[in-house]
């Protein structure tokens, strides 16, 4: 570049208005390399606070910061090596009304740091509504990418389908557990939930494979604590319970075990023959303050190394003194509680009982680290790559912004060369012409329109796999579904009717054959479903008991399956911190099929099998993508 | 088992981390001792990421003065001309680079780096040398070799918006999960899928590696070098020739000297029976004219040498070998292997 081009760039950067959404690991990194590189007026928005686990690569944070805004005090540490640039911090949810398309308008470029898909695919939708580019990229462990998205010049975040949020069918979790991960979600959405939740939510702890006969009002009153049963007593008859006697129950269904292995009933007087006081009385001996949150099972059980692997015995004083410790010191919060990451006594009761369950269906266990990491979805995170992915975000936001649309590029950053690229350049593709998003291509939805109510299309179909925020539903010209702040009484009352009304009953029957208009118009996103009417669904592959499909990959494809039902063998993960990695790259159209030099026939003709890299995206559980799995 | 175990204060900190690495690499890291020469943009990225990561103790070398200069690309300099004035980059940047990692020890060393003895050396895991000259890497990667500890070395480079990385970790050896494997276990992108191939893998292979000195390495006979090597790695040579006649230090050119380094070009070229056109003379103009560095390819390149440095400390992950390039004009980022195998 001579100087004179240099200047131009300069000219550019300087007097470009950057968004940034997100300020934790990508974020941090990327304010300081745009204060560098010459931006002088950035907004960015983050809705977090900041935790000591941050610290490990979320440098412009301090220990003394913990608890504050991250937006905020990146703001303020970027200042201080670059005090004349103006940076503007919002603490919100980039999902907020505030944030609409005219705010969106003001950028020249959009920058994503985020960690969820559902946030991605609301700023997506707005970059485009705004018609404003979009850097988006992702980041776990040693992985990373960086793509472009410009409006009707390359795909849209959402041309390639991203794996939906999966949950694992009910019976795999009350019954047949075959993988530690199942024990996890059994242990935190069932037994933790149903001892120290919400009281009135729904729970399938109980449910069991062959719905047994036995009376559930026996059942409720094991999980009720009298006023002043023994804290010790109380802690044996739930392990009892769950390990034990529900244990026999299952068995008592030949069907269930025709074919699987047959768990074992564990009881506490087997394992912990002593009486727990005896053992370790040190729950009582414990000053008699209410209120502990801080208090912890296993440095009273001599327990220090969350790596260790711990025994049956173990794990069963864990279990039983944690829930004497919910109980002693933090009595207030029971029926209140759910479960959370950084609450470590939450955590070991969490791991123990998982760990009991996975001895009972012969299941390795796993250590409290490890367990933590799968029930709280975290992410593993390093500094390094975090940096690597800001730098190559900011080359891609100059080339934006000087609207050098040639050298645009997705950048897949690697652990391991490929062709010897450890940072390896592909051009972006086009628009999907099939891509609902972008391109406006009606969807197909099969469901059983006699017994699916309107509530499971809006919940299952228009907020879960549609992303849609505020959605509005219509039939013709029939309004049958709408949220919003001003709607009147009545307005309201008729939705909520139509919630529970199955589809061919409302007021506008939805039949076989309906085209249903569904919108989100802060998002500016407007999609048409054609809705065909099927009987049956498959209970363990469709639970859901709908499937929504027309959002294709392009023909060229050679990638996996884009069907969008609940299939058991694509899974994700909530990826809690830094972003997640790079999208399956699969052989497409490119955006420009010109080859004027020799270096660029070398980028195009990447192997995508090589990096069969998926993106892992928000889900509820962690999970292993099944065909490649041994 | 390595010794002592992490205190909880920092398992809590480097729980994301350790779910990358393992445990066992996080302790060997706590126990490393790191020494850096020649701080700029880079430089002070790698620092950064290193702090971060929990080494054992950095130690800085860079007696230049803080100016306006300096304070481009590096970020640990903040721009007070009061508190900066008279003072050095690396006693600036140590005091910032604190900050970042409680933990770690960062320290100041004054001086000469190509004057220190072989014992000198002898203290650290890994030198790191920035920005220097030809003889200076030279002779500090032949102090290394002299040593029966094995020390790390590497050199780092940016120019314009290119980067070279040069590793040296002589006889290596390593483990590594086999490559199908991984790259399967790339594409589940989560910690505990990692763990639980790592547990259930347990076959981690041993490998070893040679890699060649600093000497050798910058002398390989170009012709039986493969075509498509990246010619940053002729430009370096022609660059790295030129700053040892004109006795400049580094980045100290300009447009004004391109006929001279060119000049020089044509002599390597001819001097190793290859075309001129080994070497593009647009690509020699921009790394003498572009002597401010670029701050996204500093993030990318001080990223990528932290990675190495973290690999090297943890026996743990293939390196580098043993040339890194990066041009943020191609965006390309790749490892170069260079020795006399090929001429063998």
């Amino acid at each position: 570049m001579d100087t004179q081009q240099q200047q131009q760039q300069q000219s550019s950067i300087q007097g470009a208005k950057v968004l940034m959404v997100g300020a934790g690991g990508i974020g941090c990194e990327l304010l300081k390399t745009l204060a560098l590189s010459g931006f002088q007026d950035i907004h960015i928005i983050d809705m977090d606070t900041i935790e000591v686990s941050n610290l490990n690569r979320q440098f412009l944070f301090r220990r003394s910061h913990v608890g504050q805004s991250k937006a905020k005090v990146a703001r303020d540490a970027v200042l201080k090596f670059r005090p004349h640039i103006n940076i503007r911090s919002y603490h919100a949810n980039v999902k907020n009304p505030e944030f609409d398309v005219d705010f969106f308008k003001q950028f020249d470029v959009v920058l994503n740091g985020l960690d969820n898909l559902d946030a991605r695919r609301h700023v997506n939708r707005l970059c485009l509504a705004a018609d404003v580019p979009l850097v988006e990229s992702g980041t776990t462990g040693f992985l990373g990418q960086v793509t472009v998205h410009v409006k009707g010049k390359t795909e849209c975040y959402e041309c390639q389908t991203k794996p939906a949020p999966k949950t694992y069918p009910v019976c795999t979790i009350t019954s047949t557990p075959t993988k530690f991960v199942h024990c996890i979600v059994w242990a935190k959405d069932l037994l933790f939930a149903k001892l120290f939740g919400d009281k009135n939510q729904d729970n399938d702890l109980n449910v069991r494979a062959n719905n047994a006969a036995s009376s559930s009002k026996e059942t409720e009153d094991v999980f009720e604590r009298a006023e002043d049963e023994d804290i010790d007593q109380y802690g044996r008859k739930i392990y009892d319970h769950v390990f034990g006697y529900n244990i026999e129950a299952a068995l008592s269904n030949e069907e269930t075990w025709k074919n699987r292995t047959r768990p074992r009933p564990i009881y506490s007087k087997e394992v912990l023959p002593e009486s727990l006081s005896q053992q370790n009385g040190t729950t009582q001996n414990c000053s008699a303050t209410d209120d502990d949150s801080t208090v912890s099972a296993m440095p009273l059980l001599g327990l220090k190394n969350p790596q260790e692997l711990w025994g049956l015995t173990q794990n069963s004083l864990v279990f039983i003194e944690a829930l004497k410790l919910f109980f002693a010191k933090r009595k207030k919060e029971i029926g209140h509680l759910t479960f959370d990451k950084d609450d470590q006594l939450a955590v070991e009761f969490v791991t123990a009982a998982a760990n009991i369950r996975a001895e009972s269906f012969g299941i390795p266990l796993h250590s409290l680290f490890e367990a933590k990491g799968i029930a709280g979805n975290i992410v593993h995170a390093v500094a390094t790559t975090n940096a690597i992915v800001a730098g190559l975000i900011v080359i891609e936001a100059i080339k934006v912004l000087k609207k050098d649309a040639d050298k645009y590029r997705m950048t897949y950053c690697l652990e391991h060369p490929s062709r010897k690229m450890l940072l390896m350049p592909v051009e972006p593709f086009e628009p999907n012409p099939a891509c609902y998003v972008c391109s406006k291509t009606p969807l197909v939805l099969e469901v059983n329109t006699q017994k699916s109510k309107l509530r499971d299309l809006v919940d299952k179909i228009v907020t879960a796999k549609l992303g849609m925020n505020l959605p509005l539903i219509m039939h013709g010209a029939s309004l049958l579904y709408e949220v919003g702040d001003d709607l009147d009484d009545i307005m309201v009352a008729n939705y909520n009717a139509n919630l529970e009304k199955s589809l061919s009953e409302l007021p506008s029957p939805v039949i076989n054959g309906s085209i249903l208009t569904v919108e989100d118009l802060q998002q500016e996103l407007s999609c048409k479903i054609n809705v065909k009417h099927r009987e049956e669904f498959d209970e363990e592959k469709e639970p859901e008991g709908m499937v929504l499909s027309g959002w294709t990959q392009s023909p060229a494809t050679n990638g996996e399956s884009a069907s969008t039902s609940n299939n058991e063998n694509e899974k994700a993960v909530d990826v809690t911190e830094s972003s997640s990695g790079p999208e399956m790259a699969s052989k497409k159209r490119r955006l420009s099929e010109t080859q004027p030099e020799n270096d660029k026939k070398e980028t195009e003709n990447v192997e995508s099998d090589d990096d069969e890299i998926m993106e892992i995206e928000n889900p509820v559980m962690v999970s292993k993508k099944k065909k490649r799995v041994e | 088992m390595d010794g002592e175990e992490l205190t909880e204060q920092e398992t809590a900190l480097y729980d994301r981390q350790i779910r990358v690495w393992g445990a066992n690499a996080q302790r060997r890291l706590t126990k490393s001792h790191i020494l850096v020469s020649g701080i700029k943009g880079t430089v002070a990225e790698f620092c950064k990421n290193i702090v971060l990561a929990g080494v054992g103790s950095v130690t800085l070398m860079d007696d230049s003065l803080v100016n306006e200069e300096a304070l481009n690309a590096n970020f640990l300099i903040p721009p007070d001309e009061n508190a900066y004035r008279g003072k050095t980059v690396a006693e600036i940047c140590c005091d910032s680079l604190k900050d970042f990692n409680p933990m770690v020890l960062v320290s100041v060393e004054k001086g000469d780096l190509s004057a220190r003895s072989t014992e000198f050396f002898e203290k650290f895991d890994v030198v790191v040398i920035g920005y220097g000259s030809l003889a200076t890497k030279k002779a500090v990667n032949e102090k290394c070799r002299k040593l029966s500890k094995r020390v790390a070395f590497y050199t780092v480079d940016c120019r314009d918006s290119c980067g070279e990385i040069f590793v040296d970790l002589q006889d290596y050896k390593y483990t590594k999960v086999p490559c199908m494997m991984l790259q399967f276990c790339m594409s589940i992108l989560t910690s505990l899928l990692w763990n639980f191939q790592q547990k259930k893998l347990e076959e981690k292979v041993e490998c070893e590696l040679n890699f060649p000195s600093f000497q050798e390495a910058v002398s390989v006979p170009w012709k039986p070098i493969p075509r498509r090597t990246a010619k940053l790695y002729f430009a370096m040579r022609v660059i790295e020739v030129f700053e040892e006649n004109e006795g400049r230090k580094h980045g100290q050119c300009s447009l004004l000297d391109l006929p001279t380094v060119l000049e020089i070009k044509k002599k390597l070229c001819e001097a190793n029976t290859v075309s001129e056109s080994h070497v593009p003379d647009s690509l020699l103009e921009r790394l003498i004219t572009g002597t401010i560095e670029f701050p996204p390819a500093c993030a990318i390149v001080g990223g990528i040498l932290a990675q190495e440095v973290i690999k090297a400390v943890s026996g743990k992950g293939e390196p580098l070998n043993n040339f890194f390039y990066y041009d943020a004009q191609d965006g390309k980022g790749v490892m170069e292997n260079i020795s006399n195998s090929f001429t063998s």
